[in-house]
């Protein structure tokens, strides 16, 4: 699969402070990319140096084989999470304005505008002023004005906050569908389920380094650690117990049932097929639970973290 | 891509389509007409009130010195004693009491002539009677010392010195004290324009950064052309206004003066009370003909260039310099420090070009301070009437370009820094640091 934006050993300094050392992520076409960090970490550093807002002091960036050149702006759309609309200018204009800014003709852009207006049910509000809008409704002129030049690459920092779970759903179907059409699009959120559900590959920045990048699912395959879920009806626990913790290890689960079976973590030994747990665990009782813990995206991010520190 | 036209545009757009300017541009003229309006039918209602001066001349020989005008009524009392006079004049409700008393000799007179009055006498009233007064004693001690008055008047001459220049051009006082007004009358419409339309670039900075909307828009064009697109298109706005601002003036002013039957024109311009003083009367003629010379005299084309080129030369230096302060704060209230700075070099070339191009246009502070790029916009435009050779003009508009450039280069770091800091107010020492970012 081709790449859409490379970032290439891109280090930024302000004053003695250093945002970015050296951070280099691969951007595959096509994909939702989760850029993942702590607050500070230069998440927003290394979208602005994308965005060409700021110049890395090192390092080059590449959008589609080509290192980054002024007229790359119309191939980036950008969701800042510090955004806002000019208050006094009526929604039309304002929409029009920025995506001549695009470089969309007027006319064009009044198409696409009136195509996004209907698909997302606010034609109505041409007219209005932003200050006559809710945080939310802003939120919404915002995303299409993001979306309208149908930019190669988006880019997204926190796109769902101030919008209710309704429209949060709906910009997420819109994000989705804008990567089915064919736009790649870097996604940066402190939601992690938002992150399970939506991306395909994630890349970790920590205190100005990045430590952590792959596929999401090879990320968690990475990370996990053989432990099974076990649910075990028996007539005598603490025996049980006893037994396996010679055996394995052993820790007390949490999950619901609807039984009153014992829970436990099992984490089988490197190389062993959960079968052989499995085989055994039959031997002992009732098996009513065997799941893979999977490792979620959360407690990636806790445990790499704190790795780093 | 060049963005410059579009943000121009909307810059434009949205600042001549605000209620606030537009309420603004309509309703100041009509004002300021109204304030001079009332100022002068105020004053004229002032004049048409006759002050009556009861006077006491102990004596005999001032009294009959003192002439009635139109506002000055004076009215001899006689055989009254001081108390008595004055008691009489509070009854009688008279501006004030002159009180006269005898003297030995003339070079004792201190003392001898007294005013009473409820309040303070106004200054006008006041050096009349000195005036007055003083023309008579001058006149009596003449007669004592044995000296006639007419040969001494007689033998009083007044010269006008007529001006030439070495290439023959005849000017006069009168084209001195228009070529002072012309220049004075430039220097601080500049100085006003830029201070009324810097702080409203200003104000639109910080507009962006509160409703957070300058990352999206430079996300899309560089800060330098954002920061020039304001310049140029609130410029252009207050162009509008200004010009809106003068035809309304004038027309109200025309109007206001038909209707009420003052002559708004005549009656405070400071232009035409200094051309009446220089002209001393010489009649309605002589005010064509001086227009004429005027005309004639002052370096039209010459000027008009040079106010062209130093005004938006010095306009762009300090609006660069606005936009700079208002990226680097979050809001108004903190602007204050920042603005301070801006303004003293602005203030400065006012004054010095008041006070020193009036004492000698040429001189060396008035010269050195049109080069300064800071001050020169105002200086050199106060300078030109009066004539600077071409080299000194050149040089002076060459200085100002390069600070120009420099200045925008300035802020436009400032500008591409400030915008994207939120939250704490900046030190001076951390924009420097800005700069190197």
């Amino acid at each position: 699969m081709n790449n859409l934006l490379e970032v290439k050993a891109v280090s930024k300094h302000f004053g003695t402070y250093k945002a970015l050392n050296r951070v280099s992520i691969t951007v595959p076409q096509g994909s939702i990319f989760g850029l993942l960090g702590p607050n500070g970490a230069g998440k927003t550093t290394l979208i602005r140096v994308i965005n060409q807002i700021t110049m890395p002091d090192e390092g080059q960036v590449f959008l589609g084989g080509e290192a980054l050149k002024n007229r790359h702006i119309t191939d980036i759309g950008y969701l800042p999470e510090e955004r806002g609309l000019y208050k006094s200018m009526k929604v039309g204009e304002q929409a029009l304005y920025l995506a001549q800014l695009k470089g969309l003709s007027k006319s064009e852009a009044k198409i696409r505008l009136r195509y996004w207006f209907e698909r997302l049910e606010i034609g109505d509000w041409w007219n209005k002023k932003i200050q006559e809008l809710s945080k939310g409704m802003a939120q919404k002129i915002q995303f299409v004005v993001t979306v309208l030049h149908q930019p190669k690459l988006l880019i997204f920092d926190e796109p769902f906050s101030g919008f209710d779970p309704i429209n949060a759903n709906l910009i997420k179907e819109e994000i989705l569908r804008l990567r089915d059409e064919g736009a790649t699009v870097i996604f940066s959120t402190h939601r992690m389920e938002s992150v399970e559900e939506l991306c395909d590959d994630i890349a970790l920045i920590n205190k100005s380094n990045k430590i952590l990048e792959g596929k999401l699912l090879d990320v968690k395959r990475q990370f996990k650690s053989n432990t099974y879920e076990v649910g075990l009806k028996t007539n005598n626990r603490g025996l049980l117990q006893n037994h396996l913790a010679e055996k394995f290890e052993v820790t007390q689960a949490n999950f619901k049932t609807l039984g009153d079976e014992l829970k436990l973590n099992i984490k089988i030994p490197n190389g062993e097929s959960p079968n052989m747990l499995l085989e055994y665990l039959v031997g002992l009782g009732e098996v009513s639970h065997f799941v893979e813990l999977i490792p979620s995206v959360n407690d990636i991010f806790i445990q790499t973290i704190k790795n780093n520190t | 891509m060049n963005h410059l036209p579009l943000i121009i545009k909307r810059e434009y757009l949205t600042k001549v389509k605000n209620k606030s300017f537009i309420v603004m541009t309509f309703l100041s003229p009509m004002i300021f007409i109204a304030l001079i309006a009332l100022v002068a039918y105020l004053s004229q209602l002032n004049n048409d009130k006759i002050h009556i001066i009861s006077v006491l001349d102990e004596s005999g020989l001032v009294s009959d010195g003192l002439k009635s005008s139109d506002k000055i009524k004076y009215e001899k009392l006689s055989n009254l004693s001081l108390e008595e006079a004055k008691a009489l004049a509070k009854k009688t409700k008279s501006y004030g009491l002159l009180h006269i008393k005898t003297w030995d000799s003339f070079n004792d007179l201190s003392n001898k002539v007294n005013f009473y009055s409820e309040e303070s006498p106004s200054f006008a009233i006041f050096s009349e009677l000195e005036n007055q007064i003083e023309s008579k004693l001058t006149n009596l001690n003449l007669e004592e010392k044995a000296i006639d008055v007419d040969v001494i008047k007689d033998s009083k001459i007044t010269i006008d010195i007529i001006q030439e220049n070495f290439e023959g051009l005849q000017t006069s006082k009168t084209d001195g004290i228009a070529k002072l007004i012309f220049g004075g009358a430039t220097g601080y419409l500049l100085f006003m324009f830029i201070i009324i339309y810097g702080n409203m670039i200003m104000r639109s900075v910080i507009e962006e950064k509160t409703s957070r909307i300058i990352e999206v828009i430079i996300s899309s064009v560089k800060p330098v052309q954002l920061m020039l697109g304001k310049i140029i298109g609130t410029s252009l706005a207050g162009i509008t206004q200004f010009v809106i601002w003068v035809i309304l003036g004038g027309v109200l002013m025309t109007v206001v003066s038909l209707v009420l039957g003052i002559n708004l024109f005549d009656s405070s311009t400071p232009q035409q009370e200094l051309m009446t003083i220089a002209s001393e009367g010489k009649g309605v003629d002589f005010y064509f003909e001086s227009f004429k010379s005027i005309l004639r005299s002052l370096p039209l084309i010459n000027l008009v260039i040079a106010f062209i080129l130093y005004f938006i030369g010095g306009y762009l230096l300090y609006s660069s310099l606005y936009a700079a302060i208002g990226a680097a704060v979050d809001n108004e209230t903190d602007t204050q420090q920042f603005v301070m700075p801006i303004l003293m070099p602005l203030i400065l070339a006012v004054y010095v070009g008041i006070f020193t191009v009036i004492e000698d246009p040429h001189g060396t502070v008035s010269t050195v301070f049109s080069f300064i790029p800071f001050t020169s916009p105002v200086v050199m435009l106060m300078r030109i009437p009066f004539g600077v050779p071409l080299w000194e003009q050149l040089l002076g508009f060459l200085l100002l370009i390069a600070t120009f450039m420099f200045t925008v280069w300035f802020a436009a770091k400032i500008y591409r820094v400030g915008i994207l800091m939120y939250g704490k107010k900046p030190s001076y020492k951390e924009l420097i640091k800005w700069i190197k970012y």
